[in-house]
């Protein structure tokens, strides 16, 4: 009779306009000129790297701030898979997933052993690791880095279907693919974040983020989860990474493992959006975007204010923009939270 | 002889890292806040010296000695007003404020600065040497790796001898008992903040004197920091400098084998202690 639900009228119509936004975008390139479609790729970019580090450190207190070693190591082994193995550049973006993994596993091995503030440095300090390394790979352009050979960039799977149909250049083409690639990939990591903390493991752990002793007891495996969350996280993160730089056609080991755009700025969403929720790091990316291009004309200024930006929301409003919001409406857009559903108890007499 | 040589210069570069270090490990071991704008803050002393030299006609000493009390007010104002308000059991707050303040900060001294390489100028005293037989050493270096035996010799005195040493430790081992006994934490983190600034000033003035600086190598110095508080323990300035020495020492080591390889060996000297001892070797607080 009664059971135990997360759905609720806001989540309900919070689906079916997020499925109207899909269509739309994905109609959107037969509309609008190739500056916005880059725009958006950046956006949509930046939301999935955000959602990523919205599910470590959000709830599963994993603070990273070596995420730039997936996005790194996720575009440089596409480049390898194009340039070394004469692949198509978006089959070898999974290879840049797979990249990722395979570096996610020592790095879980090395990083859980440390708590806290050190996992953090940890992390940070395994990413440079990664970078100089990299940079020694002469094949890939060692330290100045290369660029996705004409031959490689011009043939992409599907860009030519897409000049057909929309009637735009080869480069333009290119841009359109790698938008419908990142709307695709932004929509399956939030999906599958959603899910996943509607889920019995999302349950485990929202519980041990809470408290990891009463989260043990219970019989949650926190360090299991912990890994697989984080595994799955660097995944993600060198198949976006990959796409990035799919889109760019030149990489460097600065620019791809650059711990300000990869870290900084994705913390800074998800701070000022709103730490621990689906709907801040999109409120987040829309602030940040927005901030970018008011004050684009400002250099430097603009990531000032980023900066003094995530500061104050860390000060004034821990729960940033969207707890502001949540917090007034009671609005939840992703509802995980489990209420009993059922017929109304009727009160004592 | 060479390897003699290089280990002497390790040596003497972990003395330059052990006083990038001396102040972090100060805050972190009184209080576990990860500054991540500490490296940032280090150029950003730089820059005051150098405005103190170039705009004053100063010595750089004393353009040092002059930025000192400007950066202690500094500290305990940047502790009272922004990161009292988020310390807490939490990490995450301060890591994330930190974070912000860094990235302000570097983008707030490439506008006031251009990216230009910058150094403090110090005259003859920039390449001179002194043989000492077996290796010749740079005056430079020695002096900086003097600095850093003086500057932890000076605040160890000020942690294990001095009223305000002894709350620095009480508050640090458990900050609510701490407040029982009549210490107010909050002002106690403030000073130590501020006493940290004093000697990022004096790393600074190190840092500028011997190399080039822009506003974008804080974070790199942030790095070298941390993993020489980490390897010498929590709490433990002495351990901090063995750090040091212990990351100066690969750097040299692997720079001598190739130079591209300099940062990599110090980084992997530091994963290597903490997958041996995941705490540092020394430790003095238990966090």
């Amino acid at each position: 009779m009664y059971r135990l639900t997360t759905r609720t009228r806001a989540g309900t119509a919070t689906q079916i306009a997020v499925l109207v936004l899909v269509v739309a975008a994905i109609a959107l390139p037969a509309v609008t000129s190739r500056g916005v479609i880059q725009d958006l790729f950046f956006i949509l970019t930046m939301l999935t790297l955000a959602q990523i580090w919205n599910l470590l450190a959000g709830y599963a207190g994993l603070v990273s701030v070596g995420q730039q070693a997936f996005v790194g190591i996720g575009a440089y082994a596409m480049f390898a898979g194009v340039i070394l193995l004469g692949w198509n550049p978006v089959p070898a973006s999974l290879l840049g997933g797979l990249a990722a993994l395979a570096l996610a596993v020592p790095t879980a091995f090395f990083a859980f052993r440390l708590q806290g503030a050190y996992f953090a440095i940890g992390t940070w300090v395994i990413a440079e690791v990664t970078r100089l390394l990299i940079a020694q790979w002469k094949a890939l352009g060692g330290g100045t880095g290369t660029s996705l050979p004409r031959e490689a960039t011009s043939n992409i799977i599907g860009t030519d279907a897409i000049r057909a149909l929309f009637g735009v250049r080869e480069a333009a083409a290119r841009d359109i693919l790698a938008y419908w690639l990142a709307l695709a990939l932004v929509v399956v990591v939030t999906g599958c974040i959603y899910w996943l903390l509607r889920s019995r493991l999302g349950l485990a752990l929202a519980a041990a983020r809470d408290n990891v002793d009463a989260a043990r007891s219970v019989g949650v495996d926190v360090r299991r989860l912990k890994w697989a969350v984080f595994l799955i996280a660097a995944a993600a993160t060198g198949l976006t990474g990959a796409l990035i730089f799919v889109q760019t056609a030149r990489i460097s080991p600065e620019a791809a493992f650059a711990v300000t755009d990869w870290t900084a700025h994705v913390i800074f969403i998800v701070v000022i959006g709103g730490i621990g929720t689906i709907e801040g790091p999109i409120v987040g990316v829309l602030v940040f975007f927005a901030l970018r291009a008011a004050l684009a004309d400002y250099g430097s200024w603009y990531l000032m204010t980023l900066g003094l930006a995530a500061v104050a929301v860390m000060l004034f409003a821990p729960k940033g923009l969207w707890g502001l919001i949540s917090a007034r409406t009671g609005l939840h857009l992703f509802p995980v939270r489990r209420r009993l559903a059922g017929p109304k108890i009727e009160g004592g007499n | 002889m060479i390897w003699l040589d290089t280990l002497v210069q390790g040596i003497l570069l972990g003395g330059l890292y052990a006083l990038f270090a001396a102040g972090l490990s100060l805050v972190f071991g009184i209080m576990r806040l990860v500054n991540l704008a500490h490296g940032d803050l280090i150029v950003f002393a730089a820059y005051l010296v150098l405005m103190g030299v170039t705009l004053l006609g100063l010595s750089p000493w004393v353009a040092a000695l002059i930025a000192m009390p400007a950066m202690f007010a500094l500290g305990w104002l940047l502790q009272a007003a922004v990161l009292n308000r988020v310390l807490g059991k939490d990490i995450l707050p301060p890591l994330l404020v930190t974070f912000g303040l860094s990235v302000a900060l570097q983008n707030g001294l490439l506008e006031a600065f251009s990216a230009d390489s910058r150094r403090i100028p110090v005259g003859a005293l920039e390449g001179a040497s002194l043989d000492l037989g077996l290796v010749t050493v740079g005056v430079m270096p020695l002096m900086t790796f003097a600095s850093a035996i003086v500057a932890i010799v000076a605040l160890n005195g000020l942690f294990y001898h001095t009223a305000l040493g002894r709350a620095f430790r009480a508050t640090s081992d458990d900050a609510v008992t701490a407040g029982l006994m009549g210490i107010e934490p909050k002002r106690v983190f403030a000073v130590a903040t501020g006493i940290a600034m004093v000697v990022v000033t004096l790393a600074a003035l190190y840092l500028g004197m011997r190399a080039n600086f822009d506003p974008s190598i804080g974070p790199a110095r942030l790095i070298y920091a941390f993993e020489a508080v980490i390897i010498g323990g929590l709490g433990s300035l002495w351990g901090t400098l063995a750090g040091g020495i212990i990351i100066g020492v690969a750097q040299a080591a692997g720079a001598a084998v190739n130079p591209e390889w300099q940062i990599l060996a110090g980084h992997i000297a530091f994963l290597a202690v903490m997958l041996l001892k995941p705490r540092g070797l020394f430790p003095r607080a238990v966090d």
